[in-house]
């Protein structure tokens, strides 16, 4: 394909290809796609950690007060600490570093047909600064006292006093991890964003830009729009943790409502800057796999345009019974129900765009379908949550622990497995084992399912999120009860062992797997008009751009794909 | 790894870059400049955060400023604003000079421009010292730590910047690698939002 455009120019680029040292390569690139490995595998190993966490609670929960194998006795304050640093590694430090940073690294200059990021450096100081975040979380793990366990909220004046969490040290360096990360995401955003505005390659017009990266960039314009509050309650809470300052100690004149503010101000659109990257790269992969146009390529992006301008106006929809006005809390249950309009409309595009395709049932389309059905799940549970009059009675119960599960899972993890899955031949330069693929994909969709649909119904019973023990409360403790909370133990016992048949694949094929052709799945975006993995500097010569980017089965065409780069042929 | 040419080192642009052909069909702002764009307006929300904050803060309480504290020194720092805000127009009279080229001339106004900076920096570094002696610090009530964490968080925006600016100015009197009047205008973009933003806070901390 590529050979059609790369005849018209000479190469200029050998010279600019001395071969780095492995210092330079590995350990200190500046190449986007480098990056883009080092977030993405520091991002896996970090769903390890959260990962190992979910599985010591859970199995507290399940057999209280035993010993858990491979990890030892949960009291009360570790289990807090686990349920707190689960909740803050698996959306700060996996959702955030492989979805946006990873993926949009990886694909942001692949597809828009440009050599890099428009800021290389500051893309190698972002990771480095993530990297340091991520250790600095782990170290507050190991200091006196344990990590931090106020909840991934944090909310005060459980977080900014120490003799109220008892975790001095662990709580400040808890906020310390949360603040870098932001710092480097902020300067990762900035080069996402100017990249994609000034980079593209010749003829790409706005409209011709693939969902998935401008999703990414709305993301993170959201994240760039939003952080700024949480930055500052940051630095007031850790200045109330440390110099004794009283933002939001009550007793001090200071008002604990306003961090639940500035939190949650970041925290709501937070949960579209995870969200839009996923549905973007499944935008991608179910046009692939159907062999159709995007139903509605111009709604779609402008759904999550009115998405992101909603997801500013809903935030109090966390704190109905925090204390706020009833008569603000009804302002905030309209906004919240709008926003499933938009998204609403976004899925149907995606399943008018299923429809009468011819489906390629391959494992990361499996992995979209099962994104869609997982997240409608979550996006329709959450409509009870946002009216107040039933989240009074919801509030901090099983059912919204359930419910975003139902969304953050899809996002984070089926996200991330659709994604590599689609992406590793470029990645790696060789296909995944299908079959493989397809059980690990059946081992972790299964008992995903059996997690978490149990966990709607003890929370309709009754059952508080915050609880280590519910042998100290006889209406919790029934033998029905617990035998559901043992049900949802043992299907997370499964889903991580089927992980493991994915590392197997992961590292098998990487080394031994069979040779990705340029264009292994007939796709049209520029990345796939490359050699797989590309080589440093991307494109041999920029590519021109012709077309859309789902231009699939195009009548009167011999071929149901029609490259983004390819001519138009002479008539 | 060569060093990059023209601009500063973080902003530098891809050291791979295509020499026959330019990275973009149209690019009608400057990487850097869209990159600072994107930057302030996280800036800005942060600053609203504090301001809100403040604003939330005080509306529960009954007594503002709380007794025995402190009343903070509004003439010096009325007449530090002025200075703030001549500092502001100087930068933008020094960046008319650069794009005419008169790089002698723009440079020597961009130092005044970082002199006055500093000026400002230093007089409310010696405004802090008086307060602290009079008994306002940070613990002391949830006034003084508003009062410093929003008037520091302003003046670590200016120190940095004025770092930045300083590195420029440095750079733009360099017989080599020479930063161009477009590569320093990032910096002086957000020197402008310093500026802006200082008025806000002098109105809503000294004033009301």
């Amino acid at each position: 394909m590529s050979q059609a455009t790369a005849a018209i120019q000479t190469d200029t680029h050998a010279e600019h290809h001395e071969e780095l040292n492995f210092l330079h390569k590995y350990i200190l690139p500046v190449d986007h796609k480098v990056i883009a490995m080092q977030y993405i595998f520091t991002g896996l190993i970090m769903a390890i950690i959260g990962g190992y966490f979910a599985y010591a609670f859970r199995m507290q929960l399940a057999f209280p007060g035993e010993l858990v194998p491979f990890y030892g006795l949960v009291g009360p304050g570790e289990y807090n600490m686990l349920v707190t640093n689960h909740g803050t590694i698996m959306i700060f430090w996996v959702a955030m570093p492989v979805l946006i940073a990873g993926f949009g690294n990886f694909l942001i200059p692949l597809m828009i047909g440009c050599d890099d990021m428009v800021f290389p450096r500051l893309n190698r100081l972002s990771y480095q600064i993530f990297l340091v975040s991520a250790l600095v979380l782990i170290a507050s793990f190991f200091v006196t006292g344990g990590g931090f366990g106020g909840a991934w909220t944090a909310y005060p004046p459980l977080s900014s006093v120490a003799e109220y969490s008892l975790t001095d040290w662990g709580a400040s360096l808890w906020i310390l991890a949360v603040a870098l990360e932001f710092v480097s995401f902020l300067l990762g955003g900035i080069n996402f964003v100017t990249t994609a505005m000034n980079a593209r390659a010749p003829g790409m017009k706005m409209w011709d830009i693939p969902i998935a990266v401008w999703f990414i960039v709305i993301a993170v314009i959201l994240f760039m729009a939003s952080v700024g509050p949480l930055i500052a309650g940051s630095v007031m809470l850790f200045m109330d943790q440390r110099i004794g300052t009283s933002f939001f100690l009550p007793s001090g004149g200071g008002d604990p409502l306003l961090w639940q503010h500035l939190f949650w101000f970041f925290g709501h659109p937070e949960v579209y800057v995870v969200l839009l990257p996923t549905l973007g790269i499944v935008a991608d992969i179910i046009t692939v796999f159907s062999r159709k146009k995007l139903f509605g390529y111009k709604t779609v992006i402008y759904t999550a345009f009115a998405t992101g301008g909603l997801s500013f106006v809903v935030w109090a929809h966390h704190q109905f019974i925090a204390g706020i006005d009833p008569r603000m809390a009804n302002v905030f249950v309209v906004t919240t129900v709008l926003i499933s309009i938009p998204l609403a409309e976004m899925m149907f595009s995606y399943i008018a765009t299923l429809y009468g395709g011819s489906i390629e049932l391959k494992t990361p389309m499996l992995w979209a379908l099962s994104f869609i059905a997982a997240f409608l799940i979550g996006g329709v549970t959450g409509i009870y949550l946002g009216a107040s009059a039933v989240d009074v009675y919801l509030h901090d119960s099983y059912f919204v622990l359930a419910h975003f599960h139902y969304t953050f899972f899809p996002i984070t993890i089926i996200g991330m497995f659709a994604a590599l899955t689609f992406w590793f031949p470029k990645m790696f330069g060789r296909m995944m084992n299908e079959t493989l693929g397809k059980i690990h994909f059946w081992g972790t969709f299964i008992p995903f399912n059996c997690i978490f649909l149990p966990l709607f119904f003890l929370g309709l019973a009754g059952q508080h999120r915050r609880i280590y023990n519910y042998n100290h409360f006889p209406d919790l403790a029934t033998q029905e009860l617990q035998n559901i909370r043992i049900f949802a133990t043992v299907s997370l016992v499964v889903m991580l062992c089927f992980q493991l048949v994915f590392v197997y694949n992961f590292f098998v094929s990487m080394f031994k797997g069979e040779k990705a052709p340029e264009n292994p799945w007939n796709a049209n975006t520029l990345e796939w008009s490359i050699p797989s993995p590309p080589p440093h500097g991307n494109f041999k010569t920029l590519p021109t751009v012709y077309r859309g980017p789902y231009e699939y089965s195009v009548p009167g065409r011999e071929m149901d794909y029609w490259p983004q780069h390819v001519p138009p042929e002479e008539s | 790894m060569k060093p990059s040419s023209s601009q500063s080192v973080l902003f530098a642009t891809s050291e791979v870059s295509l020499p026959s052909q330019p990275r973009s069909a149209k690019a009608p702002v400057s990487n850097g400049v869209v990159g600072m764009l994107i930057f302030m307006v996280t800036e800005a929300m942060f600053f609203a955060a504090l301001i809100s904050a403040y604003m939330v803060i005080r509306a529960g309480l009954e007594e503002w400023p709380p007794w025995g504290q402190p009343r903070l020194p509004v003439e010096t720092t009325a007449f530090n604003t002025l200075v703030l805000l001549v500092s502001g127009l100087l930068m933008g009279y020094s960046r008319t000079l650069l794009k005419k080229n008169k790089i002698a001339e723009g440079r020597r106004w961009l130092g005044i421009s970082i002199l006055l900076g500093t000026f400002f920096l230093i007089s409310q570094g010696y405004e802090w010292v008086q307060l602290l002696q009079f008994g306002l610090t940070v613990s002391s009530s949830v006034y003084g730590g508003l009062f410093y964490l929003i008037i520091g968080a302003h003046g670590f925006h200016v120190m940095g910047t004025l770092v930045a600016l300083s590195y420029a100015w440095n750079r733009l009197g360099a017989s080599e690698n020479q930063i161009t009047p477009e590569g320093l205008f990032p910096a002086q973009l957000l020197w402008y939002f310093v500026v802006c933003v200082w008025p806000i806070l002098y109105v809503l901390v000294y004033l009301t």
